[in-house]
């Protein structure tokens, strides 16, 4: 659907890599680049018409995201430069100072690195512990293995809503139910949903969530941070400086504004935001129903075709997204992604930035195709007969 | 070379890599990791009196990677640390594309191509210099 809005896609190249960023429609490069074209200026600064504009837009952005989400208030929707700064802004401007020694944190792993390294830190620091939830034989959480890694020291359950490998769903609202049931606090990391589910932050009761622009249709180097007001309000900011005090004097005082302006410190990515923008407005006219449904449609037919090759191996094909997760039997995965390549086939190999799971997955490395809605099964007939000819591999990699 | 024969080597070595094993404590243990891939090697060292005495090594790597280790450690076998750090250096002129000696590098000779795909530079160069490293570490002559 929808190829004509992606200029990238007039050349021949085949992308199956929207796990790790999407291809941006022309509508966002356009906003882009009328924001140098036309109004720049800083945002939040001048008492002139473009610097208005640009004020305005900026939080026109907020309050679409808001939306987007479904979240109560503008006020808790900040911009950041993507979903690690978000995480890193939780942990480290949130929990840090929320949590005590010996207080323990439930992730699994097979988590992003994103939400696992800053945990350790923090674990390091001031004497948390991070454990894991136990993962079933298809690697995905259950609610009962959530039930029963939560000890009357949890504080609080981070977690992918899908994750980035093996595109398991985790049935969120079920443990931001238990999660609050026992004073235990949820941070949602929607890297990977974000542009492919809808996520209602009330209806989820989520307490924080982290996503890109760039996993959305949107620029590189925006990002959201949600939190819950009364939350958000407790978070200390981790850059201070212009833009997000109200007040200081040579005495060394120093009053913040309110939030979310305070947790922006610094002139923020403005073009990102606005490119975000038009990426919010752009996946609002297609309807996220509509795009799940197709990729849905999509994912279930490179299963079927993938199924029929006898020396490939599918590792996750009971799992409901848009993620598949191969290997071409007795080729290294990043071997096949090189022969890929050479018929402008772009998918990833590797571990995908959650190499702790490792330990639970049968092998190290794998071969990741991520669809989008522009996607096609005309390019899934293409894939397929390049794997079919994979015989050659040697030959055309050597 | 002829590209057919480079490619029978290159997969000779691959597919049936006779310095591939885990060795025991008596050799020294590095790893490599190559951060812009997800090549990964545990490489097993046994130097004695200045001189190379034996190498292994283990792990998940691309063809290229797992290749040129094996050749690599099979052509300094034997050598002082004098001469292994020459023939690394050589090798590692070759792949970037700078004047080097042929005649050292002996099989590696297969990879003189290998600057031609950028992406595989890396998994050409990964073990060369980890063991590289650890020779001059390690050099007391």
């Amino acid at each position: 659907m929808h190829r004509e809005d992606f200029k990238l896609l007039d050349s021949n190249i085949i992308y199956f890599d929207n796990g790790a960023t999407t291809l941006k429609p022309t509508c966002v490069r356009d906003a882009i680049i009328k924001y140098y074209d036309e109004y720049t200026a800083n945002a939040h600064r001048g008492d002139y018409t473009i610097s208005n504009i640009v004020d305005s837009m900026y939080e026109e952005t907020r309050e679409k995201t808001k939306n987007f989400i479904n979240a109560k208030e503008t006020s808790e929707i900040v911009f950041t430069s993507g979903t690690t700064n978000s995480m890193n802004m939780i942990v480290f401007g949130f929990f840090k100072n929320y949590l005590k020694e010996g207080d323990e944190v439930l992730i699994t792993l097979s988590e992003h690195a994103s939400n696992i390294i800053p945990w350790f830190v923090l674990q390091k620091d001031i004497g948390i512990k991070v454990k894991y939830i136990a993962l079933n034989n298809e690697n995905k959480v259950t609610i009962e293995n959530v039930k029963e890694a939560i000890s009357d020291r949890t504080k609080v359950i981070s977690l992918a809503h899908i994750t980035n490998v093996i595109g398991d769903e985790r049935p969120i609202k079920e443990i931001s139910q238990l999660a609050h049931n026992n004073n235990i606090l949820l941070v949602v990391d929607a890297a990977q949903s974000i542009a492919h589910k809808e996520i209602d932050v009330q209806d989820l009761d989520i307490d924080f969530m982290a996503f890109s622009g760039h996993k959305m249709y949107g620029p590189t180097g925006i990002g959201i941070l949600y939190g819950k007001f009364e939350l958000l309000d407790q978070m200390l900011p981790l850059n201070y400086g212009g833009g997000m005090n109200a007040l200081f004097t040579k005495d060394g005082y120093v009053e913040l504004r309110e939030i979310p302006t305070r947790l922006e410190g610094g002139t923020p990515n403005i073009e990102g935001v606005l490119g975000l923008n038009a990426a919010l407005s752009y996946l609002e006219e297609i309807g996220l129903d509509k795009i799940n449904a197709y990729e849905k449609e999509l994912k279930n037919y490179l299963i079927a075709r993938l199924e029929k090759l006898d020396f490939i191996e599918i590792y996750n094909k009971n799992i409901e997204t848009n993620i598949v997760t191969f290997n071409i039997k007795g080729v290294f995965a990043q071997d096949t992604a090189i022969y890929l390549d050479k018929y402008h086939i772009c998918v990833r190999a590797g571990n995908h930035c959650a190499k702790i799971l490792n330990s639970v997955f049968n092998t190290s490395n794998t071969v990741r195709i991520s669809l989008s809605f522009y996607n096609s099964k005309e390019e899934i007939d293409l894939l397929i007969n390049v794997l079919k000819n994979s015989e050659n591999i040697w030959k055309e990699i050597l | 070379m002829d590209k057919d024969l480079k490619r029978e080597i290159i997969l000779d070595n691959y597919q049936h890599p006779n310095k591939k094993k885990v060795s025991d404590n008596s050799y020294v243990k590095i790893n490599t990791r190559n951060v812009s891939c997800i090549d990964n090697l545990d490489i097993y060292l046994k130097v004695r009196n200045n001189i190379v005495e034996d190498i292994t090594f283990d792990g998940e790597a691309c063809v290229i990677s797992i290749a040129s280790t094996n050749i690599l450690i099979n052509i300094i076998i034997g050598k002082t640390y004098k001469e292994a750090i020459e023939i690394i250096d050589n090798y590692l002129k070759m792949i970037n594309e700078e004047e080097y000696n042929k005649e050292i590098l002996k099989e590696l000779n297969v990879f003189d191509d290998t600057s031609k795909q950028p992406s595989r530079i890396k998994c050409a160069t990964l073990s060369a210099l980890g063991i590289k490293e650890f020779l001059i570490k390690n050099d007391y002559s």
